[in-house]
């Protein structure tokens, strides 16, 4: 092949970065984008400078270049497609060459594809809709501490999904009386009970008092129901040695479960904690906190599915994955997509569940999404039909606004679930028989009943604003 | 407030212990566990049946009875086996389990004799 000479100056982006006829590697890294290009720009140009931008190149042509073989290391956009019911946008798929990219740092890969390319004028909008991560990448990433069967066995709970509840109000109590809301929830029925993001170490409540009260609080409890219990200490921090430290006393404690928020704490701060939580048999609950200002808007941004992808790869053992039929955001179908990108081993792409690329997990463990935010006993039978028994339900005001309290409240929610889980494996359909099954479970608990009765009018029937892209909406 | 109840759950008491996945529900009926062990065959789990005394429930390790049925997707020889290890242990909880070994986990595992709580 003939030397390339040097010919100094800007060129369009597509003659170089726009190859519709590239065939993908299986160790390529693919993205999808959402692009809407500014007037003018061609969607070739525009797709192929967003695939410049996010590899090698930047506005004009320099003489190193040409001392490297960009051929071989170069993004391409291989495909555009239109975005159903939006003609401003287009869908740019680019393929990243494996070289690109450092083993094991999903903070070089989001550097790379969510980096200055997001600010770049040539495009009024961009949004990373998925990312395929191929095997050689994800076996070089760390992945869930321990992942669902793992974490089943050290609690031993099976055949249900496990039970939560944010502890509130969320920020001003102190210690002991949070410890109290606590204990009162476990000794209900819950599984496990949790600090919310915002709880760190303020001056009402320090982390060390929190976590020695909480720890009593699951030792009774324990002992009370013969059921084995966790509270989530965040040890999310301002600075990594704190968290480390909180940890590291957590882990003395004998207390199963710490929980970070991996957005705010930054990724490479968040690994270097889950690795430690393998190390030292700690399970890890993971907040998303934040998400929404990076998610939500349909044009600019990242996809949840992609940030849920990436939480799998650096490691959490719990993920907040929306809840469908709560006070929060979730589209029902593009939420079923990310909740088996980070349960199952392999997923299938499916573009009916937001879904654009095969992704293959290999030996990964995998995340147990949480549904939690304004659910209460009425939602019980369609979160079961929709989350199956890999999940954490989270009920905050359902548990702790029970007329009698967080016990009863804990076991009102206890009881619905149990209840709905025999009814699905007895073969009935949840979300057509819900009222039917609550209520004949109420027959035998007089907290449930009284839940029922608290909570009957209330709704949460607002539309969504991320919702997957489809004709007409 | 009058009407507020109390939730009546003591360490003094041995009746508060729980048993895991269906024990906040009643006992179930024959009927009922009859659809739990055609669940778990639906599934195709392995049947497996485990006891123990109510005081040592809370442990990881029950005592097995025999092994785990595997490929077993009789119903009633499931349900003869449960009342089998019922009998020989009458004071025991007696558990059903599903073990889905493409999972290395349990798809089911209920309490369906629940012994006397001391």
């Amino acid at each position: 092949m003939a030397a390339k000479k040097y010919d100094a100056g800007v060129k369009e982006y597509r003659t170089m970065y726009w190859q519709p006829d590239y065939q993908v590697k299986d160790s390529d890294i693919l993205a999808v984008f959402k692009v809407v290009p500014q007037a003018g720009v061609s969607r070739e140009e525009a797709a192929a400078a967003v695939a410049a931008e996010s590899s090698t190149a930047t506005w004009t042509t320099v003489w190193t270049d040409l001392l490297t073989d960009l051929e071989y290391y170069k993004g391409r956009a291989y495909a555009i497609e239109d975005v159903p019911g939006n003609d401003e946008a287009f869908y740019a798929f680019i393929a990243y060459p494996m070289d690109l990219f450092e083993e094991g740092s999903v903070v070089n890969v989001f550097t790379s594809l969510v980096g200055n390319v997001f600010g770049f004028k040539a495009v009024r909008s961009l949004r990373l809709e998925d990312v395929r991560f191929p095997l050689w990448f994800v076996t070089t990433c760390p992945g869930p501490p321990h992942g669902i069967q793992v974490e089943r066995d050290k609690m031993d709970k099976y055949g249900r999904p496990l039970l939560g509840c944010t502890i509130k109000p969320k920020l001003g109590l102190s210690a002991k009386n949070y410890g109290r809301a606590v204990y009162e929830c476990l000794r209900g029925g819950l599984d496990f009970t949790k600090d919310d993001e915002n709880v760190n170490s303020q001056p009402f409540m320090r982390w060390r008092d929190r976590f020695l009260f909480c720890q009593e609080a699951i030792e009774k409890a324990e002992a009370e129901t013969g059921e084995r219990k966790g509270h989530y200490m965040n040890v999310t921090a301002g600075t990594f040695e704190e968290m480390m430290e909180r940890a590291e006393f957590a882990k003395e404690l004998g207390t199963p479960i710490i929980m970070s928020d991996y957005l705010t704490v930054g990724w490479a701060a968040h690994t270097s904690l889950s690795k430690w939580c393998r190390k030292n048999g700690m399970l890890l609950h993971v907040h998303r906190a934040m998400h929404g200002v990076i998610d939500r808007n349909p044009n600019h941004g990242i996809n949840f599915r992609v940030l849920a992808k990436l939480l799998r790869l650096i490691g959490g053992d719990h993920l907040h994955s929306g809840t469908v039929v709560g006070k929060l955001e979730g589209d029902r179908e593009a939420t079923i997509g990310w909740i088996n990108l980070m349960r199952e081993r392999h997923i299938k792409a499916d573009r009916s569940k937001g879904i654009f690329f095969d992704q293959d997990w290999g030996p990964m463990p995998g995340v147990l999404p949480v549904a939690s935010g304004g659910i209460h006993v009425w939602h019980m039978p369609a979160l079961v039909s929709i989350f199956g028994n890999d999940s954490v339900l989270q009920f905050g005001g359902g548990t702790l606004g029970h007329p009698w309290g967080n016990a009863a409240g804990a076991a009102a929610n206890r009881v619905a679930l149990e209840a709905c889980v025999q009814a699905r494996n007895e073969g009935r359909q949840l979300e057509k028989e819900g009222k039917d099954i609550l209520t004949n479970a109420a027959k035998s608990s007089p907290e449930l009943k009284v839940a029922m009765e608290t909570w009957k009018e209330i709704k949460f029937e607002f539309d969504v604003v991320d919702k997957l892209d489809v004709q007409h909406r | 407030m009058s009407d507020v109840q109390d939730y009546a759950s003591r360490l003094s008491d041995p009746a508060s212990r729980k048993m895991g996945t269906f024990s906040y529900l009643p006992p179930m009926t024959p009927e009922q566990i009859r659809k739990q062990v055609e669940w778990i065959v639906k599934n195709g789990w392995n049947p497996a049946i485990e006891h123990t005394e109510p005081e040592n429930a809370h442990l990881h390790y029950w005592y097995m009875w025999k092994l785990p049925m595997f490929g077993e997707t009789d119903v009633d020889r499931i349900l003869a086996e449960l009342e089998a290890c019922h009998k020989a242990n009458p004071t025991n909880h007696v558990r059903l389990i599903g073990y889905d070994n493409f999972k290395q986990s349990q798809g089911a595992n209920m309490v369906v004799y629940r012994g006397k709580m001391v």
